[in-house]
């Protein structure tokens, strides 16, 4: 474990190093960088910002035991990155503020719906950064004997420190590193394992490769071995095909709507940037999540032929001698890494007919015998530098990018947070007059009160166990309610301040009643609307809200002319101009 | 700053949204089309050893989708000559 204590340290260090030499030193660095970030350096944070603890540690665990079903993440998760490069990112650049309520309050012209935004995006990112501190809390006490709570304690200190004094500066060069570390912890193990499975070195095609010294395809011996054992082929889902639909679009819409994504785009330089950058953003994004698909296939092969019909040894003593002579035997061992993994509780094995061999079952088990063995989907990242034999500096590494990428994430829905309370709040709508050294000063408590709220969510969180549930709320309120505002904001210039606060309002209470009911209120499947899982209502109501939004604008007045205008100008990059009243308080313009 | 009544601003946002509405259609297809609703029927092909409609609710979609960024940004480079925008 000391290899794991010095990767932490040392990308710990590294990251408050690059904070000391990012200090913002006004409002325009602390919000957006400047705006004069590189738009390859603004994907890469981009990248890390976006890619949280559950992309890490938990996707390719979660696609091993869905198979097919896994792929509504894949798709959903980076097929927004679409949606956000042509409808949403060059032209919320060209509009040129610091924040997603900036826009909503001066295109709807209204301080009431720029404080609906505000809710909004608190409400998704406070959801989000519980599951991030958590994360960070289980690293800890699993890997570096340290306590839960004291964990997050460390993870909030450091995350203070580059987010207070850094701002989106500090921030953005962090996440930078952060995301070279997390690569690089990810595909390492994942190269091994690859060639364990496959005998390619390059996971991503290993993928549609043959199973190792065999010409039959790796996918097709997983769908038989499944099926041998009871379980569903990998390739299904027990998913119903709307179900699937939903939940991709409501977490491809959601994440173009998530107000920490979106904020990244503001701090490049142009429109044209905006563009470069969501490419370059979705470049390292694929190369984790091309590569997830491979390591889930693998991870549960791999778990399967090590650990099925394996004996198991209880005294680790004697494991040695005692494995030695199974083999001796003709039997299989219970295998190292599940020893090793058996303590932090993530694997148990339960031998319920007692003849010490570990029988792996599913649903439907031909044999008749009852599965004995549940492992938690997120040993199957965790563990695989074991399984490939790999040594144990790349353990330390994993847990190195797992940190990386909780607090990367972290980092940028603070980011969100203080600047909603700094500048949306305080700034724009209840002390106009502030002056731009006030404000920075304000935005600094703001982010150190945030570090603070999200560090107290993730340790009532980590008690409480509710992160999986509410998730799908960030997701489906940012498709429902901030997605369709904005892009009807550009799209369409007769959008006007009622029809923005009807989507907003219906977009947010039709789906956090939804998702409140069937998660908390008791509510079965058999209730849902079109057979739709909470997980996907978003994308169900974001529709409705669109319409309702603008069926209420063409019964209302028109938006003012210099809105119209200023639609205009953000459309055509290059021709923005000042538009009175509405762009009072508006950033200075990039130099020319 | 362009001075914009010397640009043929109408042109080129008319251009841009039929840009954007043949890359959005392409996204659907691969995406919600191959990977969803005709996956069952494309999974009866096979690139390499994986069916083709899991392949691309796994892969193929995201291949798809770094294709398409891509060719937003050139295509939009090139507007922005042709209609002498700044960008």
């Amino acid at each position: 474990m000391d290899w794991t204590l010095f990767f932490v340290v040392t990308t710990f260090a590294l990251y408050i190093g690059i904070a000391i030499w990012a200090k913002a030193g006004s409002t325009d660095d602390f919000y957006v960088a400047g705006h004069d970030v590189h738009p390859t350096v603004n994907g890469m944070a981009t990248a890390a910002d976006w890619m949280s603890a559950a992309s890490f540690l938990s996707m390719a665990g979660l696609i091993a035991f869905l198979g097919y079903g896994g792929s509504v993440y894949l798709m959903g998760w980076t097929g927004g990155y679409v949606l956000l490069a042509v409808l949403l990112a060059p032209f919320l650049r060209e509009f040129g503020k610091f924040t997603v309520p900036d826009f909503v309050g001066d295109r709807y012209y209204s301080d009431a719906a720029r404080l609906i935004a505000v809710i909004c995006a608190l409400f998704v990112s406070f959801t989000y950064i519980a599951g991030q501190m958590k994360g960070v809390g289980v690293a800890f006490s699993s890997f570096l004997g340290v306590d839960f709570n004291l964990g997050i304690l460390i993870g909030m200190g450091i995350v203070f420190v580059y987010a207070t004094f850094g701002g989106m500066k500090g921030v953005t060069y962090t996440q930078v590193a952060q995301y070279c570390v997390l690569i690089f912890a990810y595909t390492v193990p994942a190269i091994f394992i690859s060639l364990m499975i496959t005998g390619t070195p390059i996971p991503q095609l290993g993928f549609i490769g043959n199973a190792v010294g065999t010409d039959v395809s790796m996918i097709e011996k997983l769908n038989t071995t499944l099926t041998g054992l009871g379980f569903a082929e990998y390739t299904s889902t027990n998913k119903s095909m709307i179900d699937v639909f939903a939940i991709t679009g409501a977490l491809m819409f959601g994440t173009a709507g998530l107000p920490h994504v979106i904020i990244r785009f503001f701090t490049v330089s142009s429109a044209k940037a905006a563009r470069v950058s969501a490419g370059w953003a979705l470049v390292f994004i694929a190369a984790l999540y091309l590569t997830a698909p491979a390591v889930g296939a693998f991870a549960r092969i791999n778990f399967i032929d090590t650990v099925n019909e394996a004996t198991y040894i209880a005294d680790d003593a004697e494991y040695e001698a005692e494995a030695a002579a199974i083999t001796a035997d003709g039997g299989k061992p219970v295998p190292t890494w599940y020893k090793t993994w058996e303590k932090t509780n993530l694997l148990a094995f339960d031998d319920k007919n007692g003849d010490g061999i570990m029988q792996y079952r599913g649903p439907n088990s031909p044999d008749g015998i009852e599965n004995e063995v549940n492992p938690n989907r997120d040993i199957f990242v965790l563990a695989n530098p074991q399984i490939a034999g790999l040594p144990n500096w790349v353990i330390g590494l994993v847990v190195a990018g797992g940190l990386a990428a909780a607090l990367s994430t972290a980092a940028g829905l603070l980011m969100v947070i203080s600047s909603a309370v700094s500048h949306d709040l305080c700034r724009r709508t209840f002390f106009k007059d502030m002056d731009d050294k006030t404000e920075l000063l304000v935005a600094r408590g703001a982010a150190a009160g945030a570090v603070v709220a999200a560090g107290l969510l993730g340790i009532f969180a980590g008690q409480l166990g509710f992160v999986a549930q509410v998730v799908a709320f960030a997701f489906g309120l940012a498709a429902a309610s901030l997605f369709p505002i904005i892009f009807l904001g550009i799209f369409w210039k007769r959008m006007n301040k009622e029809g923005a606060i009807v989507t907003m309002v219906f977009g947010l209470v039709s789906t956090f009643a939804y998702i409140y009911y069937f998660k908390f209120g008791g509510g079965t499947p058999d209730q849902y609307l079109f057979g739709v899982s909470p997980e996907g209502i978003g994308f169900i109501f974001m529709w409705v809200a669109g319409a309702l939004g603008i069926a209420t604008a063409l019964v209302t007045a028109p938006p003012p002319l210099d809105i119209q205008d200023l639609v205009e100008d953000i459309r055509v990059p290059g021709t923005r101009q000042p538009h009175g009243l509405a762009d009072e308080g508006m950033a200075p313009m990039p130099a020319e | 700053m362009s001075n914009k009544s010397e640009i043929d601003t109408k042109g080129y946002w008319r251009a841009t949204v039929r840009l954007t509405v043949s890359l959005l259609a392409i996204w659907f297809v691969a995406s919600y089309g191959a990977g969803i609703l005709f996956r069952e029927w494309l999974d009866q092909f096979s690139i390499g050893g994986a069916p083709l409609g899991f392949w691309f609710a796994q892969q193929g979609a995201i291949l798809v989708f770094l294709a398409l960024i891509v060719t937003y940004c050139i295509s939009m480079n090139r507007l922005e000559k042709k209609y002498g925008v700044k960008g």
